[in-house]
């Protein structure tokens, strides 16, 4: 997002607050509902493939549909509100197609939309889908296509050579130039957040325990427009209580609104985006010429993703304090902490979470009740780099992103180890507060350094480089 | 008057940003009119990073796409010093250095060459000794923009840190009197042009269009945010300066100088006879030399690409017609000859094949050979000073 997009949202929250309109949970979820359908055309990124800068917020918002479908309790009917609701959405899809016949500074779509007819006979084609799915709710049929579904469509544009052949494939459909087929072609708003919420919806389904939403919350859930870009990943049930809470004191959500927002947009757009211009990357690795340099770009690079990613979450978090929607914390000192596990409980907490409900805690569940008998240790060996690879899949599936996971899930198993065969030794050292403290500080500058050559397999997508880089940084090539 | 808790919250809410909206608008209006008013950017250019925590530049900043050149063009001419090597030279000159500072255009400034090999960087590492026993220690202080006004500019900056002697490559192209006020550097810099050209007595118009001039609302800070922000990026370019030398993209490939050269006789809108001196800013190289003073100056018409392909019996190369390059050429002889300057014509000595992509941009080698015949053309000047 820009600054201009930033101040814009900010805002169209502010304004929507004082006017009093976000008092009745009904309206609010309306104004989210909507104004979030609408950020998800006028953010998408433009691409190389005509309209397809239509066609993605689209598909978000009929995948949404289809999860909400989907994942409704059974013995529920079809609310008229529901209907209304994807009525309006539908009406609003229909427009920003027609504003294709505008001058490009007036379009709400980034690109030229496609003609309207066509949108609507392909939500006309989705709503007969639906009706279909919805009369045979009895059972769940759909719910385990669909998470498949949505991890097939998330496996293809995470991987760089099947996002450029299905580019390839959309562009001979649209008569362009295959040859010119990029895996760039296919960058959707906000995919790897609202993949996950959906998938959530849809464990969350299969294990009993989602909440019941109309259409209107579902939407306002996956798509909330502050949460877009860079998370956080909430949950529906906690979600939605905030939507059917009253609002607390417009004064309160906007103290801490406004400072969030103030914190976001200088760590943003003024200490990251600044440190941007210098840190490691895939060009100035390679160029560096002395080790202390090759640390200090390093170091400038884990702060600026920090700073860069919590800037962005402070943002959807006091935007969110606006409308009155408590998003959950992302951060939490995350450089500070004494280790691994430690940071992990503090760095990019919602997918953490995420991770640890849906994959860990269950694979570790399954391990430990199968007939094999297998060891604590292996157990949790193997949990921990499964679930740290899938998290690295989860940024692109490259050999680096891949490394990044392993480095982290070999980290976090020698801690625990480490932590399992410290502990008798610590009650029997019985440290002073003094010692305790120098041990705290000491892990934490060890922890911060291996997070810190971690980022090496993270910044640089050439695993061969890489692994130069890290070479150099211990003055060994 | 309503009871409502709601609504008495809602409106102690609005009341709430109502009064940092204002806040926030009152000290934004101050800063811009503070900002307005002081003019702070020629002292924040003052403020550098370089030659106090990290290097300075070998040459001044100059960069077509900052994101891979480490390097960026900019408007401010205190914050282009600053960052250049020539700002933390010692002032008065040290015992065993004699001071060269070079001046001229994309050539001198080493367009497509890396740092490490630019013509100044040959002529420090040639470590020559002159006559007295001081180390000859060159600075580049080339632009790469043709305009001898451009060059009397970085000249009279130079000054304050006296050098012993001033090397001025020139090249026809650098000359006509219509091309003065082209660079957007000098454009930028109105005041500073208009100030030579009063204290020198040039031909310049002051009163030209393409100057800029800032009106009010472009002093202030959101009106200055562009310029706030070049100096900014400048220095948060220094660590990347630093740690890899690199100011300037130089691509694996590029478009070499055209070799079959167009039937074209004319040069900059002149046919044959109706170019005059008077064309040619030599009232602008007059008060280069004027301003070198106390310092010799040593002028120099650059190596060129001599063309050997199609119409090269009416061309040398790209840039100039024969009538109009060989006309230069007598003339700024003549001038040299007239006003007892040192000067030294150079024009075809290095080889064809060691320029790169245009007619006097040359490669390492090429440039190797001019700072070979530059150094001991320095000594010479230095043995007999004028």
């Amino acid at each position: 997002m820009t600054l201009v997009q930033v101040a814009a949202l900010a805002a169209l929250a502010a304004a929507a607050r004082f006017s009093g309109s976000l008092e009745r949970p009904a309206v609010r979820t309306w104004i989210l509902c909507l104004s979030s359908a609408l950020v998800l055309f006028l953010l998408q990124p433009v691409t190389g493939v005509r309209q397809l800068d239509y066609w993605l917020p689209l598909g978000t918002l009929l995948m949404c549909g289809a999860v909400w479908a989907i994942t409704r309790p059974a013995a529920q009917g079809l609310a008229r509100e529901d209907t209304v609701t994807a009525t309006a959405v539908a009406a609003l899809c229909v427009a920003v197609s027609l504003t294709r016949y505008l001058a490009p500074e007036l379009r709400f779509s980034t690109g030229r939309a496609p003609p309207s007819e066509i949108v609507a006979l392909v939500l006309a084609i989705f709503a007969g889908l639906m009706a279909l799915t919805l009369r045979h709710k009895g059972r769940d049929l759909g719910s385990l296509p669909a998470v498949l579904a949505v991890l097939a469509l998330f496996i293809l544009l995470k991987t760089d050579a099947l996002a450029t052949l299905a580019s390839s494939a959309v562009r001979g459909l649209t008569g362009q130039d295959t040859t010119l087929a990029s895996s760039s072609d296919l960058r959707w708003l906000g995919f790897s957040y609202i993949a996950f919420r959906l998938l959530h919806a849809l464990f969350e389904f299969r294990n009993g325990k989602m909440p019941a939403l109309t259409l209107r919350e579902f939407l306002a859930w996956v798509i909330f427009f502050p949460a877009l870009v860079a998370g956080p990943i909430d949950r529906a049930a906690r979600f939605s209580q905030d939507l059917r809470a009253p609002l607390a004191p417009a004064d309160t959500d906007l103290r801490a609104g406004i400072g969030r927002i103030a914190s976001g947009l200088a760590k943003k757009f003024v200490v990251a985006d600044s440190l941007a211009l210098f840190c490691l990357n895939e060009m100035n690795a390679a160029q560096v010429n002395s080790t202390v340099w090759l640390w200090i770009l390093l170091y400038a690079y884990a702060l600026r993703l920090y700073l860069d990613f919590s800037g962005y979450t402070d943002l959807a978090i006091g935007i969110g304090n606006l409308f009155g929607v408590r998003l959950p914390e992302n951060f939490n000192a995350p450089y500070l902490k004494p280790n691994l596990t430690q940071f992990w409980n503090s760095w990019h907490m919602s997918l953490a979470q995420w991770f640890r409900a849906h994959f860990f805690n269950p694979a570790t569940r399954a391990l430990r009740a199968s007939p094999r008998n297998l060891p604590p240790a292996l157990i949790i060996l193997i949990t921990q780099l499964a679930t740290m690879l899938l998290i690295g899949a989860w940024h692109g599936l490259s050999a680096g992103f891949l490394i990044w996971g392993f480095w982290h899930g070999a980290g976090l198993f020698v801690h625990n180890r480490w932590a399992e065969w410290m502990r008798p030794r610590m009650a029997a050292l019985a440290p002073t507060p003094r010692t305790a403290h120098v041990l705290q500080v000491a892990g934490a500058v060890l922890t911060l350094h291996y997070v810190a050559l971690g980022w090496v397999w993270f910044a640089i997508a050439s695993p061969q480089l890489s692994w130069s880089v890290m070479l150099r940084l211990w003055a060994l090539a | 008057m309503t009871t409502n808790p709601t609504v008495q919250l809602q409106r102690a809410g609005a009341r709430t940003l109502a009064r940092l909206l204002l806040k926030t608008g009152v000290l934004f209006l101050i800063l811009n009119l503070l900002f307005a008013w002081s003019n702070p950017l020629p002292a924040l250019g003052r403020i550098s990073a370089y030659n106090n925590l990290l290097p300075g530049r070998t040459r001044l900043p100059y960069g077509e796409n900052p994101a891979r050149a480490y390097n960026l063009s900019l408007y401010s001419l205190p914050a282009m010093l600053a960052s250049h090597e020539l700002a933390a030279a010692p002032v008065p000159v040290s015992a065993s250095e004699f001071r060269v500072v070079v001046i001229g255009d994309s050539s001198v400034w080493g367009y497509l060459l890396p740092s490490a090999d630019t013509l100044t960087a040959q002529l420090n590492r040639s470590n020559t000794t002159m006559p007295d026993g001081r180390l000859l220690r060159a600075y580049n202080l080339g632009y790469p923009v043709m305009s001898l006004t451009k060059d009397l500019l970085l000249l009279d900056m130079a000054r304050s840190f006296t050098p012993d002697l001033v090397v001025w490559c020139v090249t026809l192209e650098s000359f006509p009197t219509d091309k003065q006020l082209f660079p957007p550097l000098l454009q930028n810099n109105p005041d500073a042009v208009r100030a030579l050209a009063a204290r020198y007595a040039l031909r310049t118009a002051v009163d030209d269009a393409r100057f800029v001039q800032r009106d009010f609302l472009a002093r202030t800070l959101l009106g200055q945010r562009r310029n706030l922000a070049d100096l900014l990026r400048l220095q948060l370019y220094a660590p990347l300066w630093a740690a890899t030398a690199i100011d300037q993209e130089i691509p694996e490939t590029y478009v070499r100088r055209m070799e079959d050269l167009p039937a074209d006789l004319t040069f900059a809108g002149f046919t044959p006879g109706t170019l005059t001196q008077q064309d040619l800013a030599f009232d602008v190289l007059a008060a280069g030399i004027e301003a070198a003073r106390p310092a010799e100056l040593l002028l120099v018409n650059e190596p060129m690409f001599v063309s050997a392909g199609a119409n090269s019996n009416l061309r040398y190369n790209f840039f100039y017609p024969r009538w109009a390059y060989d006309q230069y050429r007598s003339w700024l002889a003549d001038a040299a000859r007239e006003n007892n300057w040192r000067y030294v014509d150079w024009w075809d000595a290095v080889a064809a094949a060691e320029f790169t992509d245009s007619a006097v941009h040359m490669s390492p080698a090429g440039t190797g050979q001019l700072a070979n015949k530059l150094a001991a053309a320095l000594v010479t000047a230095a043995a007999s000073p004028h």
